[in-house]
């Protein structure tokens, strides 16, 4: 295997630790486990790569000088998020381009096109007239390919912010619900509202994508 | 096949319910007719396992990652905080 099984991985209380007491090694340990999640956390928050690469040094000068008061209270993981969000938005607000993070654009598409369903008067009004197809059989080695990968991320790129935001927070970077609530101060239905319409899109993207060409 | 009941739930709304159910925010009723149609209807089975390979597909796309200088200029600034507070061995 490689080298990684064999190395114990420090954990983030260690590595803050060690971070006090002013090891280089544990900043850059810190920066390689979280600069990926906070790039892309910042990218959902702003508009271009500068800017967001601009928030992440930010944040990571603000991780620095708020170390000391770090008390573990939530994960590292989230407390860095937080510096990152608010950084992200008042660049973002500074810019009149602040995201209205709670604001649920009224009249979003469907989840399903509506002409993939039976009308009325059909006696199965409302039920599959194009069903989805199955894609348990598309060989694994075609659905994580670069290509389908670069299909999704595109899919996510196209979305508005709020919903990217939500979608990244939710199904790449894996916190709760809880978590994403409160960093973008909406509410739970909210929440859940711009998870189904991002993951709707993306679903159907990602179809387009999958049975083109087939 | 049999004409659906009135208050069954169709494959059309239950496609609006699904990041409810699979966040497991659907009230009891509700649920109850969600899967009640997921039982009897393979579309909209196939459509949950479309959705669920999206959120697996959605957690494996690649992070971008810092340019060079960016790296640098983090590293500078963490030598500055270090020196600024008194941390280490100069």
């Amino acid at each position: 295997m490689n080298d990684t099984v064999a190395t114990a991985v420090e954990s983030d209380v260690d590595l803050v630790a060690a971070l006090r007491r002013g090891e280089e090694r544990a900043f850059l340990q810190l920066v390689g486990r979280y600069q990926p999640s906070m790039l892309r956390l910042s990218m959902t928050l702003v508009r271009s790569q500068a800017v967001a690469e601009e928030v992440v040094q930010e944040a990571w000068l603000g991780v620095l000088q708020g170390i000391d008061r770090f008390e573990g209270r939530s994960s590292l993981k989230t407390w860095i998020f937080r510096i990152v969000t608010n950084i992200a938005i008042s660049k973002a607000e500074r810019e009149r381009r602040s995201v209205p993070f709670s604001s649920l654009d009224a009249g979003d598409r469907p989840a399903v096109d509506p002409t993939r369903f039976r009308k009325p008067p059909d006696p199965y009004s409302g039920g599959w007239l194009f069903a989805p197809r199955d894609w348990s059989a598309v060989p694994e080695d075609r659905l994580l390919s670069r290509e389908t990968l670069r299909c999704v991320a595109a899919a996510i790129g196209a979305l508005p912010p709020n919903q990217r935001a939500v979608v990244t927070l939710h199904d790449v970077e894996g916190l709760t619900s809880e978590e994403i609530c409160s960093l973008l101060s909406i509410s739970q239905t909210n929440q859940r509202v711009l998870l189904h319409r991002a993951r709707s899109r993306v679903r159907a993207a990602l179809e387009r994508y999958l049975e083109s060409g087939q | 096949m049999n004409i659906p009941a009135a208050d069954e739930m169709s494959c059309q709304e239950l496609v609006e319910l699904v990041t409810d159910y699979l966040e497991d925010a659907l009230a009891a009723p509700v649920r109850g007719r969600f899967e009640a149609h997921l039982h009897r209807c393979e579309g909209c089975r196939t459509y949950i396992e479309q959705v669920r390979t999206t959120i697996r597909l959605t957690g494996e796309v690649e992070p971008a990652s810092l340019s060079p200088e960016a790296c640098e200029t983090l590293l500078r600034a963490f030598r500055t905080w270090k020196v600024e507070g008194g941390r280490g061995t100069p």
